[in-house]
């Protein structure tokens, strides 16, 4: 999954809440592993095209969050196509391929990179603020079961917003030091390790620092927890939010169907 | 002994939705022994332009020379480069990382590979050429005033001994005396050492006072390069770039519109004072 991988376009799926957004990912994922026909995967297909088109991202960046799992994925065909019991076509030594395990290891790949590209699309069409947004609002029920979920929410999103902080952090320090003969990339483990120590050490004193200095800053503008706070712009639901769980709520149905029926 | 600038463009991200020229048909010479002062609006290419002359960034188009050497070929060793052309950033203290201020400053001369002996040789000049009291030497970087940790941090390139010293706002966020010490550390450099100084800064004021060549850039363009004096000769143009004059040459400008026959070409206090006296025959 591409976190964080927010890509800026203006379109159906942009528009959405985020709660919808988040709840369809949900239904998706379950809809997709409730399938195992033919049939159902060609649905799947269909639905995941057409969300992609809609989104206006291009499908390069869908197959990107893929590279990560792609060891993963060759590993598990390999042993689903091999170690799947049922009439063997050939075998060798332990080995036996199987009409199954064809069947086995096709679906789950396909399953592994649907899965990939369905939430790849949820983070690439929300930005990380307003997924914490519609995860403060989606779960806002815990509340009763004592769990602190805008406090949550509002370490979330601090933690969000300071990664590219973090990383230009990071990369000013790189260079600095650099500029002062160091390099990261030679020698061997323990040489690197040791190696990152001036990089480290500034980079923790000054998050530490931000860390103090966001505290004053959140304190003097009296910050006193989550409860009763209202929002700059609270999320409201729109014609489209609710044409849009009728439509996740179908794929839904229609994924079960598909999966008792095949 | 140069630096040159040929024809250098610089791209940030090309090829994704996010590209952006930072720098544009750039073309520069700086010589032994100047002392050049670079002045810009915020996000107008300075850091970006000094942070080629050490390699840090690699130009997209366009070559830089070092000595008559292509600084892009295959066999040109950065590491020595960088050893040559050493770089103070912004808010160096933030870049300390050593249990003592001795350890910190020593970083430089051993990534040189220098023997034990010249390593603390160097770093102990380096502390003294920054007048930085030797009894804090052995403490923690962290337990010193913001002032120290900024001397500190400009010691730890100093010990280089590089022939080529940037400097990125050494100035900013320090008190008016921590800002006198500094800028005159760096003349000193200048002077005694005949280091090449290259300074980035905000204040008008103190690059008329020390530098012998500005170069003034805008939109990730060269927009003046020259004296002091003719290049605050524009002082209009630079306010529509964000920039201004020192504080004196508008005085100045502003005593010839009401009548007085001053020079308006003055651009440091000591200028200006002379040439009041001489207007009023003093």
């Amino acid at each position: 999954m591409t976190l964080g991988q927010y890509y800026p376009a203006d379109s159906v799926l942009h528009r959405l809440d985020p709660r919808v957004k988040l709840l369809a990912t949900l239904l998706y994922i379950i809809g997709i592993f409730c399938i195992d026909s033919p049939i159902g995967v060609v649905f799947v297909t269909v639905c995941l095209a057409s969300l992609i088109f809609l989104s206006k991202v291009p499908f390069s960046f869908m197959v990107r969050g893929l590279k990560g799992i792609m060891v993963l994925l060759i590993i598990a065909a390999f042993f689903n196509l091999l170690m799947t019991p049922g009439v063997p076509i050939v075998s060798f030594w332990i080995f036996k391929l199987t009409w199954e395990g064809i069947k086995n290891a096709a679906l789950m790949t396909i399953r592994m990179v649907y899965l990939i590209m369905g939430t790849s699309l949820l983070t690439l069409t929300t930005t990380p603020n307003a997924l914490t947004d519609g995860l403060e609002k989606g779960l806002s029920f815990m509340n009763f079961f004592k769990v602190p979920v805008s406090e949550i929410a509002m370490m979330m999103s601090i933690a969000l917003r300071f990664i590219p902080i973090l990383i230009e952090e990071t990369d000013k320090i790189m260079k600095a030091q650099m500029a002062r003969g160091a390099s990261f990339d030679k020698g061997n483990l323990i040489q690197k390790a040791k190696s990152m120590v001036p990089l480290l050490v500034p980079l923790f004193v000054s998050a530490f620092r931000r860390a103090y200095e966001l505290a004053n800053a959140m304190e003097a503008r009296c910050y006193n927890g989550g409860e009763g706070r209202t929002k700059m712009k609270p999320l409201r639901y729109k014609r489209n939010d609710y044409i849009s769980y009728g439509v996740a709520g179908s794929f839904f149905l229609i994924c079960i169907v598909l999966g008792i029926m095949f | 002994m140069s630096i040159i600038f040929d024809h250098v463009a610089f791209k940030y991200n090309p090829g994704t939705t996010y590209e952006n020229t930072a720098l544009d048909d750039i073309n520069l010479k700086i010589d032994d022994g100047e002392f050049i002062g670079i002045i810009g609006h915020t996000g107008s290419g300075k850091s970006t332009l000094i942070q080629h002359m050490n390699g840090l960034e690699k130009a997209t188009s366009g070559t830089i020379y070092y000595n008559g050497q292509d600084i892009y070929d295959s066999d040109f060793d950065m590491a020595s480069l960088r050893t040559e052309v050493g770089m103070v950033f912004q808010y160096p203290e933030n870049q300390l990382f050593g249990t003592t201020v001795y350890e910190d400053v020593c970083f430089g001369p051993k990534n040189q590979g220098l023997d034990g002996k010249e390593i603390s040789l160097r770093a102990f000049e380096a502390l003294r050429a920054v007048h930085l009291p030797e009894e804090l030497c052995d403490v923690s970087p962290f337990e010193l005033s913001g002032g120290q940790k900024r001397k500190a941090a400009i010691a730890g390139v100093i010990a280089m001994k590089p022939s080529v010293l940037i400097l990125d706002e050494p100035t900013a966020g320090l008190d008016p005396a921590g800002r006198d010490e500094i800028l005159n550390l760096i003349k000193e450099l200048h002077e005694k050492n005949g280091v090449t100084i290259i300074l980035v800064s905000h204040s008008m004021e103190d690059v008329a006072n020390y530098v012998d060549r500005i170069v003034c850039i805008d939109k990730g363009h060269i927009k003046y390069d020259g004296t002091p004096r003719e290049v605050f000769k524009n002082y209009k143009e630079l306010e529509e770039i964000g920039l201004s004059a020192p504080q004196v040459t508008y005085l100045m400008h502003d005593l010839k519109r009401a009548g007085f026959h001053v020079d308006t070409d003055c651009i440091t206090i000591e200028e200006a004072r002379n040439e009041i006296l001489r207007c009023f025959g003093i």
